[in-house]
């Protein structure tokens, strides 16, 4: 019988030269081999990870493997998974990995993505076939419940959003996904993409039947290309067996899915911007009342929700609120897929309860810098996120401890900086980011990050004393209170806590 | 001089026609319009607008928003360096200068030899691998000054 190997087929897997490893393990083993491409258990510094099967059906890991080291490997009896310097044995029982909670991701990395058979045979779907024995207002309270808030960032309560939809009376409303997944240091949006796209697919499914709306839209950034394969073959496969379509599983819904793809604009990841852009106009913000939820896309009552928040849906559903909402701290419930990237010697997806430190993560999980200079700096959050200095790397990952700091976790993503980090030049980046994605509607946003430019490059220069930081401030408090969403909003939270934690950064001569 | 040639229109006018009835068309009739001549020009945009019943106006302001549509030929080949936090805590800057120099091109230029048009991007999801440069959708990670010649190299002959 052909022994089976699992290489993955995640974009950063493939970035790291997955594709190529796959091909030399058919080139050279092809007969005796069953090749099956998942997405990525989340451990990228081993990509490319290649798991086989054992005699006892176990899947022992070997990483990285490169393209060139296939033969030797298989010579030394990778088939019958023997011992080499690159076996890390079992992924369940790596540290790395044993130490997460993994509900959102349970299923990413083992099983073929689009697949709807191995999807069902570990536990898809079964969240939607309880979903369908309940009532949209009952299903809305099994999230509410749950305590899931939006981890597109914002935290808003993702049952509060569906109520309002469901309490809407119009012939026609919409799911939105939000897949525009443009903060940098994040990638568990893509990840479960590739990784287990149905799960998503099942959680819009639900969230569909839950408030009555019939046509599902994932907007997904055009960086994405990855992701927009595995979605489609996901719907495509879903459809085909009656999971998606004019009858959900016999029970006389209709919900179905189509992928759209963006262009490139930050500013989309905003909620509203997001529709102007599926409605095919500038993705300028739209003021607010009225919301999303009562009118959103075309005109009517909207669900839109972050990858995540979607895709945590299924295991809710499938659980029971209760089992979701025992992990956590605080108001923060369940669990946060946090994506350890930059300089960490172990860069990767970590899902775990929230309460878990800073310290924790960059050290346990991260095993610190990869240079192996000190950290000096974290972003969390993505481009709009504080910048938190070691002192503060004992806070827990929870909404409200980071906003006591006046950090932000939004979407989990972390980003880690050695000593050689220059901090004024990174809060000159946040206003030149601002500047370039800003959609132009507002004047706090859209002149100030230009100002804010000019101003850090005389700050940088020497030319500015502390009257160049105290316009800098003014600025900031500007920008902050005057604009009308996150960007112009948020920008100034890293430009900001760069001066306040780094100030020597600022006044250095050049 | 014509930009678009008379195959173009019945390019864009097939692009049109799979798209009708569809809401809010316009995004994913520029995406194929560029997926399939490389760019959107200004003939195409007239055409697109005359088929959606836009205006031209209300066409280039959407194609002039996003940083993905382009309107003017590229390269045989798309290479897009992220400048974005992660990848610049792995020292991006030095891979960006080193595109810029062997490609004898800032940001949103084209090699002289036709082959390579640079983009920057704002984080390609390849954090936790960085610097990621992306060449024509394919994805590459620790893409120091080195390993972009040789992804470079390989890329100039195709």
């Amino acid at each position: 019988m052909a022994t089976r190997i699992y290489v993955s087929r995640d974009a950063a897997a493939q970035a790291l030269g997955a594709d190529e490893t796959a091909a030399a393990l058919l080139a050279a083993a092809g007969a005796e081999i069953e090749l099956v491409r998942v997405g990525s258990r989340g451990m990228v510094w081993l990509e490319p990870l290649v798991e086989v099967t054992d005699a006892a059906g176990q899947r022992i890991a070997y990483g990285p493997v490169m393209a060139e080291q296939v033969t030797e490997l298989l010579g030394a009896g990778l088939l019958q998974a023997a011992p080499h310097p690159l076996r890390l044995g079992r992924v369940e029982d790596m540290p790395y990995f044993a130490k997460q909670e993994r509900l959102t991701f349970a299923r990413v990395g083992i099983i073929d993505p689009v697949s709807v058979d191995e999807y069902v045979a570990h536990g898809g779907y079964e969240g939607l076939k309880r979903a369908l024995t309940l009532d949209g207002a009952t299903i809305v309270q099994e999230v509410t419940d749950s305590g899931l808030r939006g981890r597109g960032g914002a935290a808003f309560p993702t049952g509060i959003k569906w109520k309002t939809v469901l309490q809407q009376e119009t012939a026609q409303k919409y799911v939105v996904c939000n897949a525009d997944e443009g903060d940098s240091g994040t990638f568990s949006d893509r990840m479960l993409m590739e990784g287990d796209p149905l799960c998503l697919v099942e959680g819009m499914t639900i969230a569909g039947v839950a408030v009555g709306a019939t046509q599902g839209y994932i907007y997904l950034r055009s960086e994405y290309p990855h992701a927009q394969v595995a979605l489609e073959q996901a719907i495509a496969a879903a459809r085909s067996r009656g999971y998606l379509g004019r009858d959900v599983c016999g029970s006389g819904k209709a919900f179905d899915l189509e992928v759209r793809m963006g262009a490139g604009a930050y500013i989309c990841g905003e909620e509203t911007s997001l529709l102007e852009s599926l409605e095919g106009n500038r993705a300028e913000v739209r003021y607010r009342p009225p919301l999303p939820a009562i009118k959103g896309l075309f005109g009517q009552p909207t669900v839109i929700n972050n990858v995540i928040s979607l895709a945590s849906v299924p295991v809710i559903l499938q659980r029971g609120a209760a089992h979701y909402r025992d992990f956590g701290m605080g108001r923060s419930r369940g669990t946060l897929p946090i994506q350890l990237a930059g300089n960490l010697l172990h860069g990767g997806l970590v899902e775990k309860a929230f309460g878990v430190t800073l310290r924790e993560l960059l050290y346990d999980f991260g095993g610190g810098s990869a240079s192996g200079r000190p950290i000096r700096a974290v972003q969390v959050g993505g481009p709009l996120g504080a910048y938190i200095p070691e002192s503060q790397f004992d806070t827990p990952l929870d909404y409200e401890a980071f906003t006591a700091i006046g950090a932000l976790v939004g979407h989990g993503g972390i980003v880690a900086f050695d000593d050689t980090v220059d901090m004024a030049h990174m809060a000159r980046y946040a206003m030149e980011f601002c500047a370039a994605e800003s959609c132009g509607k507002c004047t706090p946003c859209r002149i100030g990050s230009t100002r804010g430019v000019e101003l850090m490059d005389r700050i940088i220069d020497g030319k500015e004393g502390q009257g160049g930081i105290d316009q800098l401030t003014d600025l900031c408090e500007t920008m902050q209170h005057g604009s009308l969403c996150g960007l112009g909003g948020m920008t100034p939270f890293p430009v900001m806590s760069a001066v306040k934690h780094f100030a020597a950064d600022f006044a250095r001569k050049r | 001089m014509a930009e678009i040639d008379s195959e173009h229109t019945l390019t864009v006018d097939r692009i049109l026609a799979a798209h009708a009835g569809r809401p809010g068309p316009l995004l994913p009739v520029l995406h194929d319009v560029q997926n399939q001549l490389g760019w959107i020009p200004s003939e195409a945009i007239a055409q697109i607008a005359l088929g959606l019943n836009l205006s031209r106006a209300d066409v280039h302001g959407v194609v002039s928003f996003y940083h993905h549509f382009r309107t003017h030929p590229v390269g045989r080949h798309i290479v897009q360096v992220c400048r974005a936090e992660a990848c610049q805590a792995w020292n991006c800057q030095a891979t960006e200068a080193h595109a810029q120099k062997r490609l004898g091109v800032d940001y949103g230029g084209t090699s002289a030899d036709g082959c390579f048009t640079l983009e920057a991007a704002y984080c390609l999801g390849n954090c936790a691998a960085g610097p990621s440069v992306m060449v024509d959708g394919k994805l590459y990670g620790r893409v120091t000054p080195q390993r972009l010649d040789t992804v470079l190299d390989d890329w100039s002959k195709r």
